[in-house]
């Protein structure tokens, strides 16, 4: 019998990737609602994972004509244990009673939901879709100094390292064949007219003569050099500029008394968001984390959200010091710099007016971006207040919010970063 | 018998072992059992290719549409939370027939599969008059690709969502693509594709004129008024492929497209128990004489022994997550019954089966196989045998009543009724509504008149046909109404036009609505 085995495994795994695309955007609605819910509900370190999305059945079905309840109904079951015939018995509760066949039953099973998992980078696409970084753009095109080097064809100097042996060895070859064609032509030629001679008697003279022209073209031949200097060819390497793919983020979080573990919960979410998307967006991303009360450290993420300090708030202690770190290490040309600054908005009040001088000054014109969110239930508060003309002036590149639980800040978020219609 | 060393120790699989099992086994069901096959292309691949083979129904190269997505989306929800493993084994009705075998499968588990895939199914597909009639299993792989590149190219010229919806609605009818009573043409790629060009000329053409008002004299003789199509139409989708007004040449190619795959599908719906059964009766033989033979050792007989038994469990009514009769189980009951009653036949078996009790069992199951469908084989094969081992009976839940009445049970007056009640059980025709094209208003407002025959006064799903119905309207283009009669009798009429969908449930006037 003609039989056939075939590996199939290592072809393409994802036959219905294209299908589950469809899928997710038929229902993207639904999804998204979903994938929303979650992000507003998920503890504040998990947001990095795929999640369960439950559609009502009844959206996303195929319907087909079938048998509905009513009528009679007759069926073969097994299994009997104790009926005889003409015994009656109750009808079951949770509708067995059904059409029978195989479509009906399936969906007729009591799952009034369609589970499916949404992995990890779906997840993350819904939730952070209609969002943008601003002023992104502008960072790529005209700021950006950074360059890589891309092949652009071959010159004829370089460093040896980029020597282009194929094409080198090509053009000396091609060299060759050009300057001896002349010479091989009249080799030819020799070598005829000596075979003719050979044939004849009392040609010695001759022949001595013609061998020795032979040996001359030979030598002739010869020194046409295998390999000349102007047959080097080199790769060109030509500077592409690319965008600015670095990111860094500045976590500002003020851990004075008046910080209570839960305001430091809800910017610690907040900040996780913004980390989450700005790693979407740049392939490198790091993060410094400063938390201040009236001298500010730069200190690892641990100690950021979990040790506590106490005493007075002098804001612009924090602010003086990112200001310093981005001297230092971020240069602007090659990072994206992004602030995100977390506070009860309690302030020394002689060091409010210097905050937003720093930042008017010195920082907003560094970075791509400042959100400032103020996390209070009451009313606003000091920091709130002198920071309110800063939007004015650069709507761009600030933006300040006030959050009171935990459901505000997805919505705050996307509020920020909400794509800007064209 | 001298025994013969084993094929393979242990309980991973290799390419050799997948070979010489094949080599085995095929020998033994050629020479042994007279198993006629179509020669195999067995393909080893991975659990998320199953999941991908599994969402395009089987079709070894689907189209593109969302609801794959949704079957793959909730195959791998369930096979990941682990409530349920994925079929061993996938396989095709076609030529050469392609077996899709899993690479998590053990040794075991891979020689069950090419016993059952490969030989049982496989015969079964060249064997059964149905799969010989209905389905060209040589064209079948050409077409589908014919298929998935004229949607691809559809969906390049007219957007995907374009063909998308008008995919669902073709979906939604699929049931109705199939005549029942005459035999489909064998179809072949290449001619398809010859002649979709031609059709599509010609097609538009054709419709057009059938639509024509031309301004013709003012007085017409007075013609008594006719039905259109003058005999009710089983084949809805063929009838909006022939005669929707508005439908594009190319939307037309696309409904013509999933009413040849509802064709090709068709056959396997109406024989579940038979393929199933017939698979699992040769595996079942073919491993025990591979045991027999030395070929396969005791450790992998074992396993074998218990994956076989996990096929054919059969749960009973009562119990938690039934989902109705395991068509492995009846199957492979009814199979070895045959086999039973031909080689060791009661007094009973002889009173039933006068004919084949006695005979010969190889020549009986090959008849068996060969010539009938579901309901035909339990109406001609269920003994009371196989009755009494489920412990069968049969109820009937009328809506009048307010209990539910057991109606036989597995003794002598029940078994002639069980069966027929299971026969009908398995009848596409009794299973799913009967609808009907009924009348085109040709020189009205050209809506569709579709037809519904209520069985034992079982109605339809509402809501589902409400949904159903916009799908109709989405290919017809005009209204379309549905009446449903109960005993000849107007029961239901559910009417929708552009914007909705409602049912007027009495039978005052169904023409003017």
């Amino acid at each position: 019998m003609a039989f056939l085995i075939i590996d199939r495994r290592q072809q393409g795994k994802q036959k219905s990737a294209v299908n589950r695309q469809r899928f997710l955007k038929r229902f993207r609605k639904h999804i998204k609602k979903a994938v929303t819910d979650a992000a507003n509900k998920r503890s504040i370190t998990d947001m990095d994972r795929g999640e369960e999305i439950a559609i009502p059945r009844k959206d996303i079905s195929e319907p087909v004509f079938h048998h509905g309840k009513g009528g009679k109904q007759h069926r073969v079951l097994p299994g009997n244990k104790e009926f005889v015939r003409g015994d009656r018995v109750k009808r079951p509760s949770g509708g067995s009673g059904g059409g029978g066949s195989g479509e009906a039953s399936n969906q007729g099973e009591g799952l009034d939901e369609f589970v499916f998992e949404l992995n990890q980078q779906e997840f993350l696409d819904f939730m952070f879709e209609d969002l943008e970084l601003p002023n992104l753009v502008r960072k790529q095109l005209k700021d950006s100094d950074a360059h890589k080097l891309i092949k652009g064809g071959y010159q004829r100097e370089g460093i040896p390292a980029r020597l282009n042996i194929v094409q080198s060895m090509r053009g000396a070859k091609a060299r060759r064949i050009a300057l001896g064609g002349a010479i091989r032509r009249e080799i030819a030629a020799l070598e005829r007219e000596l075979e003719e001679f050979e044939a004849k008697p009392d040609t010695d003279n001759q022949r001595r003569e013609i061998t020795e022209k032979l040996e001359r073209a030979q030598r002739r031949l010869n020194q046409i050099p295998f390999l000349d200097d102007f047959d080097l060819r080199y790769n060109s390497m030509i500077q592409q500029p690319i965008p600015t793919t670095s990111a860094v983020m500045f976590c500002l979080m003020d851990v004075s008394g008046s910080m209570t573990q839960d305001i430091k919960d809800l910017a610690k979410r907040f900040f996780v968001l913004l980390h989450l998307f700005l790693q979407r967006h740049y392939e490198k991303t790091e993060v410094v984390f400063i938390r201040h009360h009236t001298k500010a450290d730069e200190v690892d993420e641990e100690e950021f959200f979990y040790s506590r300090e106490t005493g007075g708030t002098v804001v612009s202690s924090a602010l003086e010091l990112m200001k310093q770190i981005v001297q230092d290490r971020y240069p602007t040309d090659s990072w994206n710099i992004y602030g995100a600054q977390a506070s009860d908005g309690e302030n020394w009040q002689d060091d409010s007016p210097k905050c937003r001088d720093l930042l008017v000054k010195s920082l907003l014109p560094l970075v791509q971006y400042f959100a400032y969110v103020e996390i209070s239930s009451g009313k606003e508060q000091e920091l709130w207040q002198t920071y309110s003309e800063i939007p004015d002036q650069f709507p761009e590149h600030f933006a300040m919010r006030n959050v009171s639980d935990a459901a505000d800040i997805f919505p705050v978020f996307r509020d920020l970063f909400v794509r800007k219609s064209l | 018998m001298n025994k013969k060393e084993p094929i393979i120790e242990g309980s991973d699989w290799t390419f050799d072992a997948l070979e010489a099992f094949e080599e085995e086994i095929g020998r033994i069901a050629a020479d042994n059992y007279r198993l006629d096959t179509y020669p195999n292309q067995i393909e080893i691949i991975s659990a998320d290719q199953m999941m991908d083979a599994y969402s395009s129904i089987g079709m070894p190269v689907g189209y593109h549409h969302w609801s794959f997505g949704k079957q793959y989306l909730s195959t791998e929800q369930r096979y990941r939370k682990g409530h349920m493993g994925l079929a061993y084994e996938l396989v095709i009705n076609s030529n050469p027939c392609i077996a899709y075998l899993m690479e998590e499968n053990n040794v075991t588990l891979q020689a069950l599969v090419i016993a059952h895939a490969c030989f049982g199914h496989n015969s079964f597909f060249k064997g059964n008059y149905l799969f010989r009639e209905w389905t060209d299993a040589g064209a079948i792989v050409n077409y589908i690709l014919f298929a998935k590149n004229y949607i691809g190219e559809c969906e390049e010229r007219h957007g995907v969502e374009t063909v998308e919806s008008l995919l669902d609605s073709c979906h939604a009818l699929m049931n109705l693509g199939v005549d029942r009573f005459r035999r489909p043409r064998p179809i072949s790629a290449q001619e398809e594709k010859q002649r979709q060009k031609e059709r599509e000329d010609y097609l538009q053409q054709q419709v057009n004129d059938l639509w024509r008002t031309i301004p013709t004299k003012e007085k017409e003789p007075e013609e008594p008024w006719q039905r259109y199509p003058a005999e009710p139409q089983e084949n809805l989708l063929y009838f909006i492929e022939k005669y929707a007004p508005l439908l594009e040449p190319w939307e037309r190619e696309i409904v013509r497209i999933v009413r040849k795959i509802a064709v090709y599908f068709y056959p396997q719906r109406q024989t579940k128990i038979m393929n199933e059964g017939w698979a699992t009766f040769w595996h079942y033989n073919l491993m025990h004489d591979l045991y027999d033979e030395g070929l396969i050792g005791e450790g992998n007989m074992l396993e074998f022994l218990q994956s076989h038994t996990n096929v054919i469990y059969q749960p009973s009514f009562d119990t938690p997550g039934f989902s109705g009769i395991n068509p492995y189980t009846l199957g492979f009951a009814m199979y070895s019954d045959i086999r039973r009653m031909c080689e060791n036949p009661t007094e009973e078996d002889i009173r039933f089966f006068p004919e084949q009790a006695g005979s010969n069992w190889l020549d009986t199951v090959h008849h068996a196989m060969a010539n009938y469908k579901d309901e035909s084989f339990i109406l001609q094969f269920l003994s009371p045998k196989v009755i009494r081992d489920l412990k069968l009976f049969s109820i009937v839940d009328d809506e009048s009543e307010s209990t539910i009445e057991i109606t036989a049970i597995h003794d002598d007056q029940g078994y002639l009724q069980l069966r027929e009640a299971l026969a009908d059980q398995h009848n596409i025709s009794k299973q799913e509504p009967d609808i009907q094209v009924w009348n085109v208003a040709l020189r009205g407002d050209r809506s569709m008149t579709l037809r519904h025959l209520q069985q034992n006064s079982v109605p339809l799903d509402e809501e589902d046909t409400k949904e159903v119905l916009k799908h109709v309207h989405r290919l017809w283009r005009f209204d379309v109404h549905l009446e449903s009669l109960r005993d000849e009798k107007l029961h239901q009429i559910y009417h929708c036009n552009d914007e909705k969908v409602w049912i007027g449930s009495d039978d005052s006037d169904s023409k003017t609505s």
